[in-house]
């Protein structure tokens, strides 16, 4: 069974179709990559997953069950979704112990103060941040509180927007070793949109490349080391990326 | 040797918090020829205040003390406000990061280009266009008269830095100063428009300061690196020397940084005990 | 003891929900004790609620006696505002008609604030309809001109105090409606909205937990000004004779009464009139010294 299976999807916004035709498949415990430049759909796509974006049609299915146009609570313990900016995904009037305890409220899960401090230590955030507000972390921790807050319903697959593309250098290593780390604890699938090509080589094993709203190739991660892409779009985005082709 | 085009020693740049009086820059010191400088940190490193102190664009309460800062031989601390605004534009220019904020939404291209002009010399309307014109085509925009004619929203980001660039490279400044000029830009546009800074800046013989957080960028268009951290400089070496970098934080932020060929399980992460990081 | 030491207060990881808390309040409390206006505004008020609280017992005389061998005597010892027509200390009656002006001001803000800010935050997170249809309802009652609609109502309603307030609130609800609604647009985008829908909350607990705390801020601000409107607009009424109605010691009513005196006995009306000024006033710079330290803008989130 694939963790998500796309076919034939239109995503419009209002009488624009940002999106249109995009069919892939992920498999189970894969981390796969959508890869594009800013207009080419590929963060509409995701939301499209995760219910944030209702006008579409098409095909849509997650973990076997059709998916519905809207965010549900059932959904929600299968799959979740890192944002793009650490800044404005967490609220700025909540601790981060109440943005953790949140999750598990909605859905009526008991022992708290457990989860909530395992989760934090699982995100590497000491206990003294527990009941911090947002202002006072930095961006690196806010993204880690961000992380933990998806993984507080134990989902099997997680939608990442560009989850480093706001941090600095050093900050988007510690991230991305974050991610890397919990997903081969906890069995994830990966849905990771991005426009940095490098990044898709240290966390992806394939990739999907999107152009203007449509998926110009479907290209295993090993195709960074040579270059051998065969659209001429993905050729000059790796190009561009700095990449060296090796014909 | 010809006198350098900037010379800035003992550079600070300090700001009151709740906590006291913080420096964001910690006595910088270094000597610009015609030549290509870039500086290189994450935020917080202070590059962008460095920028904009040599402008003397920081506004009280932030406070900016050099032991020495001159341009062109001339000493510029000292000068009025007055003198100091002849000065930008004219000789000293500055493109920032975001075109979308960065130019005035209700204003025509063309006549904001025109407005970077006139603020330094006095020409007259045809003699003005004429150059507009001939500005919008050296930054290689395809139909100058047509483009001038646009508003900022209307033109893509990859457009709008070009714009950004002939209004500021109008008026023949000695020095630009690039804050970010791409990090707001599609990786597919950014190659184009640092190569049209970087061949501008040959053709008219020009000193440019590069500020940015990516590494490899100010590699591939700089002479010159300073990496800085918390306000200080921790290596300054020639583009060629920096894989031979000896110091932590920065070999640190050269192997923290995914490659292209990445093989690595892990990526190293900068240990920040062993200088006072951010 | 931990709660009486200000480093608890201030301490950058705090240890529990209600040191978290605290430690916000105090510091936003700090804020605006540096403000001398805001501090001014608020000792006005204070002065405001003791007076209304203890009305009965620091008048010194009764507020509706009848002395007719004293009529219309000038502020003197025994008199500090004189006395009016009908021989009555007007200082006395300026104390208790704080206790209705209080009283006006508390009603009106307890019933429009609430209800302009959840129309407002409900207009503002769905959008589409219900906004329009919202929206339409308050361009209805924001075009009418607040005075004059709540003479209509009251007009309708009969004179009389508890009437003139259900007017005032009724005008006042739509103000605060719309910056409701503005404000819950400026993050109704948000990516933190769009993170607490994903995890399956309801759009009940969206708006009443994460939507509505982000508008207090504003609210409270723009109730405290509005303060000084509505007892302007009580004023009014009572001036017109058809908010509190005789014997009660409303201000604005005082007023009324006093117009006649006005050139020869300026008191009548002059010092109720003063006791008007001076609370518009302590609300007015109360709520621009809240505006300082709540305003996201001037990072008072802290």
């Amino acid at each position: 069974m694939s963790a998500i299976s796309l076919k034939d999807l239109d995503i419009s916004y209002g009488k624009a179709k940002v999106v249109e035709g995009v069919s892939f498949d992920v498999a189970e415990g894969e981390s796969f990559a959508l890869v594009g430049e800013s207009g080419s759909g590929k963060s509409t796509v995701l939301k499209a997953i995760a219910g944030l974006a209702p006008d579409w049609t098409g095909e849509m299915a997650v973990l076997g069950r059709s998916r519905g146009h809207r965010p549900d609570r059932g959904f929600a313990r299968r799959c979740q979704m890192v944002f793009q900016d650490p800044y404005g995904s967490l609220h700025p009037r909540k601790t981060v112990d109440t943005v953790l305890s949140e999750p598990l409220q909605v859905h009526g899960l008991g022992n708290r103060d457990a989860r909530v401090e395992e989760m934090l230590r699982a995100v590497g955030l000491d206990r003294r941040f527990r009941f911090r507000y947002p202002h006072q972390l930095s961006g690196g921790q806010r993204q880690r509180v961000a992380i933990a807050r998806a993984l507080m319903l134990e989902p099997k697959v997680m939608l990442l927007d560009e989850p480093t593309s706001a941090l600095d250098v050093s900050v988007q290593a510690e991230i991305l070793n974050l991610l890397k780390r919990l997903r081969a604890e906890q069995g994830l699938t990966y849905l990771m949109v991005t426009h940095n090509l490098p990044v898709v080589g240290f966390m992806c094993d394939r990739m999907a490349v999107m152009n203007r709203g449509r998926v110009v190739e479907i290209a295993p991660a090993t195709a960074l080391h040579d270059g051998s892409f065969a659209d001429p779009y993905s050729r000059a985005l790796y190009a561009a990326s700095g990449g060296t082709a090796h014909d | 040797m010809s006198a350098p085009l900037l010379s800035v020693e003992d550079l600070r740049v300090s700001f009151p918090t709740p906590a006291g009086r913080v420096e964001v820059v910690k006595g910088l010191s270094f000597d610009l020829g015609r030549e290509r400088l870039g500086i290189v940190g994450e935020s917080g490193s202070g590059k962008s205040m460095t920028g904009r102190a040599i402008l003397r664009l920081v506004r009280a309460p932030g406070q900016v003390t050099a032991k020495k800062m001159e341009f062109e031989g001339t000493e510029i601390q000292s000068l009025s406000e007055r003198r100091m605004r002849d000065l930008r534009g004219a000789r000293i220019s500055m493109i920032m990061q975001d075109p979308k904020f960065s130019l005035n939404p209700v204003m025509t291209v063309g006549r904001q280009i025109a407005e970077a002009l006139q603020a330094h010399e006095r020409l007259s309307r045809s003699a003005t266009r004429a150059r507009v014109l001939e500005m919008l085509d050296a930054v290689r925009i395809n139909d100058p008269a047509l483009v001038a004619k646009m508003y900022p929203h209307e033109i893509s980001g990859g457009m709008g830095q070009r714009v950004m660039i002939a209004m500021m490279l109008i008026p023949r400044p000695s020095l630009l100063i690039a804050d970010e000029p791409t990090s707001a830009l599609d990786v597919s546009v950014q190659a184009q428009v640092l190569d049209l800074i970087d061949e501008l800046v040959r053709d008219h013989g020009m000193g440019l300061i590069l500020i940015s957080h990516d590494l490899n960028l100010v590699l591939r268009y700089c002479d010159r690196i300073m990496v800085m951290n918390a306000g200080r400089v921790v290596e300054s070496c020639a583009a060629a020397d920096l894989h031979r970098a000896q110091h932590p934080y920065t070999r640190g932020l050269l192997a923290a940084v995914p490659r292209m060929h990445e093989t690595r399980d892990i990526l190293p992460v900068l240990d920040r005990s062993d200088w006072s990081g951010t | 003891m931990q709660i009486l030491r200000r480093d608890w207060y201030l301490d950058d990881a705090p240890a529990s929900r209600l040191q978290a808390n605290a430690g916000r309040l105090y510091r936003a409390g700090g804020l605006l004790l540096r403000n001398p206006l805001a501090v001014i505004g608020g000792a006005i008020i204070l002065l405001l609620v003791l007076t209304a609280a203890l009305a009965p017992w620091i008048a010194p005389y009764s507020a509706v006696g009848q002395d007719l061998s004293a009529r219309l005597l000038p502020p003197s010892a025994q008199h500090w505002m004189g006395t009016d027509e009908l021989g009555r200390d007007i200082l006395s009656r300026v104390i208790h008609g704080a206790r209705i002006t209080l009283m006006i001001v508390a009603l009106v803000a307890v019933i429009s604030a609430p209800l302009g800010l959840i129309i407002g935050a409900v207009s503002g997170y769905f959008g589409g309809w219900i906004d329009k249809v919202l929206m339409g309802i308050m361009d209805v009652f924001l075009s009418m001109p607040k005075l004059i609609l709540a003479l209509a109502f009251v007009a309708a309603l009969g004179p009389g105090i508890e009437n003139a307030i259900i007017a005032i609130a009724i005008t006042a609800w739509p103000a605060y409606a719309r910056i409701a609604r503005a404000e819950t647009l400026t993050f109704c985008q948000a990516d933190f909205i769009g993170a607490t829908r994903l995890l399956g909350a309801s759009h009940g607990r969206i708006i009443l937990r994460h939507v509505l705390p982000l508008c207090t801020s504003s609210m409270i601000v723009r109730v405290t000004l509005d303060m000084a409107g509505i007892i302007l607009t009580a004023a009014g009424l009572g001036f017109l004779g058809l908010g509190a109605q005789p014997p009660l010691p409303e201000w604005g009513a005082m007023i009324s009464r006093g117009r006649v005196f006005i050139l020869d006995q300026w008191w009548v009306a002059t010092m109720p009139g003063f006791a008007i000024i001076l609370v518009s006033l302590g609300f007015c710079f109360l709520g621009d010294g809240l505006r300082d330290v709540l305003d996201p803008k001037q990072g008072g989130k802290s």
